[in-house]
């Protein structure tokens, strides 16, 4: 209750840079991602704290020993105290003891690596970044999507991430987290929507000319309506082969949605072997 | 802008140059280079009609005078900030109309756009930051410590050259070819020669490569000057606070661009031998070279600020008219920062999967910095308390950079937390950061400097009114043209979008660009100002006759404006922190010393200018593939070195009547001044009024 109450005092004294508080990290519909949006209002509200008495005192003292003001002040060989210098030192090294402390517990606890604990079986996504477009395999469903990724709300979603190219970064503003897409490598990051509805996925890390389109869809979906747009992949009857793979390597940009009906299930490790080589004792 | 055909087998003579490279039809860069090209040629005829050449030759490019090259080093650090700040004029205007749809999609295509934003980085930190804070380091650093020139005068007019082809380069790629299109620090596999075939990463590679050595040089210079070239008496711990943050951030330089120098080196044998340091397959580790670059990219940026902080310290206790609070505190809080500073650097990337523990560390490592700096706040906060603040220009910027900062401060622990940088990375958040501590910390302290010392490098006070609208313009048009693109990074923008499909952002867009707009105006009256007050030079309100127009403590202020060729005639013994209030407090300061003694002192050299821009036919050789070039370049570069190691004519002494004929004519100006202590001799507890004649004071 106090924290909650806190939380608003915050989130209210910087209603005017929250304007109604639609921004997409702090309206997160993912469960990292809302406890991300508060973390970001807290610390920031705890360095307000000091922050804003320090903007205010160096207005006010260079006004109050204005050179113009001749009081008895003046004190031009005072360049010591003890007291002043404990606190100079003393309230940064309070204020980073508890962000330390919020730091230490947060990289754990939101680490997007983390599994997501649900009674609810967990849904594995493959993703690639290609120049300049998202591919999704879904390995059990056995469908491949461009640019588009589906999955049901409160089930716990891992996706595992490469790249066919460049370095580019996973992100899903509103269901918060990103990790870094590389090739020959296998980043992960857990994710559970809590709310119904299409986001706006995108490459958050510069990647070459077409990077600006290289966006997504991300539909959150009740568990019907994601079986439903599986079938929907399904129908679509096409076959995501080699020759299609190497359709999409090619450099596009603005890339349309595509469907593929069929994978083959060792894509995805085929994709990273291919920088690396096959690796040993693998699944 | 864009070479889509590129030339895969390069000429033998002219490698892979073709007229195809020159962008004689792109709307944008054309008329530049027209523009470029006449003004180039109007005031090469205009220095040869008056007969400047053998002036500016023998006074100025073949110089080893540390001042002179400080201000060669600022005056092409203030052409290039206009040349970095058109970049950020036409982003700004390119995202606010290709933002939504409602003009389409702005007016650059993404291979121009891309390398705008590339060059943008690369201009404002390696050529107008860097330069302008070493050109200030050069000028002043020196007379703070009493000495008469840097420890290897040559060494600097060689850094300076070597900096200057590197800025060369960079402008080079605007008209000749492209520049890169990778983000300014050129993540691999982007930058390598799968992902990038074309020539701008490699003007990318050769001009900082070039640069960076000459930084490393220069690091090696200043360093060996502090440590041990200071007036007699000036133990580390009598030192100003802008030469201890001098000499640390040299000692960061010192230890981060050979890493640069490596990385760089590496990227190269990559792109020009088909090496695999950092390419996706065959055993690369493109994870290695974002270590290497942040390894040197995050301590750089200290290396940027901590001199920054060293100005402030300087131009709030003058003009407090007060010691500075907290001295030791300060020179602590300053080595905190250094050795920490290479502590951090994996915060730039929480995202790439290093898992939960390492990214702690680095969080609790990159806000623990945030200890030191808030004690350097207080610290410049404290010694205006109990002051007499005069609220000059430069003191306008102080006021600008402890609000701009404390504020860039808060955002950037608000980004070392690794929770918070899985939304916020590369998000506009972080730009908007990062300008927010470099314009806030480092260029604001840069301008207060700037104001504080340029009646010592020029002999011309700078206009106050004008000085002052160009602090608020700046101010007020940071505020607008970031706090917006703050508010799109929490809404989840990315940052480097040619395009954005997002109409809420467009508002914001607009706003941005009434900031930028602002800052344009900050920087026109800065041009105008310098102009004006340089005009108005012999104007006894412009004009520094005594040397010490702000009445300051620290010995720099213990000569002409500008300083004589040597410096001094001669170099006090120092007792005590604030050597210059000591020396007027004793009555000895700006008296004829007993005698004075020839001064041994380095000749102008023709190896600085020879030797430093021999590398731009190699670096342009290079980047082309023209091989005779780079041949015949190194071939010269080498035969100048061995030419230069047998010339014996190297230095000079300065004769005794010549010291005392410059001297005396200075001292006539300071006869019967009365300085600022004197006035308010009440205020003063310790100090007690000595007798002048009394020869235990003046005793060394």
């Amino acid at each position: 209750m106090k924290k909650k109450l806190f939380q608003s005092t915050v989130l209210f004294s910087l209603a005017f840079l929250l304007s109604g508080c639609d921004l997409a990290l702090f309206d997160s519909s993912g469960v990292t991602g809302k406890e991300i949006g508060d973390t970001i209002l807290l610390t920031m509200g705890l360095m307000l704290i000091v922050v804003i008495p320090t903007i205010l005192m160096s207005i006010w003292i260079p006004y109050k020993y204005h050179a113009s003001k001749s009081d008895e002040s003046y004190d031009p060989e005072w360049e010591h105290s003890s007291k002043i210098e404990f606190f100079a030192w003393g309230v940064p090294v309070v204020i980073i003891v508890i962000l330390a402390t919020i730091t230490y517990f947060t990289s754990y606890s939101l680490d997007p690596r983390k599994e997501i604990v649900s009674d609810k079986k967990p849904l594995t996504v493959q993703v690639v970044a290609m120049d300049w477009k998202w591919l999704f395999l879904f390995p059990e469903e056995k469908i491949a999507v461009v640019n588009e990724v589906a999955f049901p709300v409160d089930t716990p979603v891992e996706f595992l991430v490469t790249s066919q190219s460049t370095m580019n970064s996973f992100f899903i503003p509103k269901l918060g987290g990103q990790i870094y897409a590389m090739a020959g490598m296998e980043n992960r990051m857990n994710i559970m929507a809590t709310e119904i509805g299409e986001y706006r996925g995108i490459s958050a890390n510069y990647s070459g000319f077409g990077f600006a389109g290289m966006r997504f869809k991300a539909k959150v979906t009740s568990d019907e309506g994601f079986a439903e747009w599986v079938e929907g992949v399904k129908a679509s009857g096409q076959v995501l082969t080699d020759a299609e793979y190497d359709r999409l390597i090619e450099k596009t940009r603005d890339h349309k949605v595509e469907y593929f009906s069929s994978i083959d299930p060792l894509q995805f490790k085929n994709i990273i072997e291919s920088f690396i080589g096959a690796q040993n004792g693998s699944n | 802008m864009v070479q889509t055909d590129l030339i895969k087998d390069p000429h033998v003579l002219t490698g892979k140059l073709h007229w195809g490279v020159i962008p004689f039809h792109d709307p944008v860069v054309a008329p530049v280079m027209f523009a470029a090209i006449l003004g180039g040629l109007a005031l090469l005829a205009l220095i040869t009609y008056k007969g400047w050449w053998g002036y500016l030759w023998k006074e100025w490019f073949t110089s080893v005078d540390h001042k002179k090259i400080g201000i060669m080093y600022c005056i092409v650090a203030l052409v290039m900030l206009v040349r970095g700040f058109s970049d950020a004029i036409l982003m700004r205007t390119h995202q606010a109309l290709a933002t939504s749809d409602a003009f389409g999609e702005g007016y650059l295509p993404p291979e121009h756009y891309d390398q705008i934003f590339t060059a943008h980085g690369v201009i404002m930190i390696f050529f107008v930051a860097t330069p302008l804070m070493v050109g200030i380091m050069n000028v002043i650093m020196p007379l703070q410590i009493g000495a008469r020139d840097v420890a290897y005068p040559f060494l600097n007019s060689l850094s300076f050259y070597l900096f200057l082809v590197g800025a060369l380069l960079v402008n080079i790629s605007l008209f000749v070819g492209e520049f890169a299109a990778t983000g300014w620090l050129a993540y691999t596999p982007l930058s390598g020669i799968e992902y990038s075939p074309g020539v701008g990463v490699d003007y990318w590679i050769w001009a900082l490569q070039i640069s960076g050595i000459g930084t490393t040089l220069t690091a090696v210079n200043f360093v060996a000057t502090i440590l041990k070239m200071r007036a007699p008496g000036m133990t580390m711990m009598k030192m100003p606070v802008f030469t201890w943050t001098t000499f640390c951030a040299n000692v960061i330089a010192l230890v981060i661009f050979p890493i640069l120098t490596v990385a760089i080196a590496q990227l190269t044998l990559d792109r020009y031998l088909d090496f695999n340091f950092f390419t996706n397959d065959d055993g690369g580790n493109q994870m290695m070279w974002v270590n290497l670059i942040w390894a040197w990219g995050h301590p750089e940026v200290y290396f940027l600020v901590l001199p920054a902080f060293g100005m402030i310290s300087e131009v709030t206790a003058t003009f407090s008219r007060k010691r500075l609070f907290g001295y030791v505190s300060l020179i602590w809080a300053t080595i905190a920062i250094m050795l920490l500073s290479f502590l951090v650097w994996l915060h730039h990337f929480f995202t790439m999967g290093s898992g939960a523990s390492v990214n702690a560390f680095f969080g609790i490592m990159t806000m623990i910095i945030g200890i030191p700096t808030g004690v350097k706040l207080y610290n410049w906060i404290f010694t205006m308390y109990k002051g007499r603040v005069e609220l000059t220009a430069s003191m306008w910027w102080v006021i600008a950079m402890l609000i701009t900062f404390t504020v860039g401060g808060m955002t950037g622990v608000m980004l070392s937390i690794p929770a918070n940088d899985f939304v916020l990375h590369n998000s506009m958040f972080v730009p908007a950061h990062f300008h927010n501590v470099i314009i806030g910390g480092a260029v604001y302290g840069y301008f207060a400097g700037f104001t504080y010392w340029f009646p010592k490098a020029t002999g011309v006070k700078l206009n106050e009114t004008l000085g002052k609208w160009s602090v608020a313009l700046w101010f007020f048009g940071y505020f607008f043209a970031w706090i917006p693109l703050y508010y799109t990074g929490f809404d989840g923008m990315t940052r480097r979008l040619q395009y954005v499909d997002n109409p809420d952002w467009q508002l914001p867009m607009y706003i941005a660009l009434i900031g930028v707009a602002m800052i344009a105006a900050g920087i026109g009256t800065q041009v105008i100002n310098i102009a004006w007050s340089i005009y108005k030079r012999n104007d006894p309100q412009y004009k520094d006759v005594t040397g010490d127009p702000w009445d300051a403590h620290t010995l720099e202020w213990y000569t002409t404006s500008p300083p004589q060729f040597y410096n001094f005639g001669d170099v006090p013994y120092i007792k005590d922190r604030d050597p210059l209030l000591n020396m007027k407090q004793e009555g000895i300061a700006y008296k004829r010393p007993e005698k004075y003694s020839r001064i041994h002192m380095p000749k102008n050299t023709w190896a600085g200018p020879v030797l430093g821009l021999l590398t731009l036919p190699m670096g342009f050789g290079f980047v082309w593939h023209i091989w005779w070039m780079v041949i015949a370049s190194v071939a010269a570069i080498f035969a100048c070195w061995v030419k230069l190691n047998f010339e014996r004519d190297k230095d000079y002494y300065v004769e005794v009547p010549e010291v005392e004929r410059i001297e005396d004519e200075f001292l006539k100006s300071n006869e019967g001044r009365s300085f600022y202590f004197e006035k308010h001799a009440k205020y003063y507890k310790k100090w007690k009024p000595t007798d002048q004649n009394d020869s235990s004071v003046v005793a060394k």
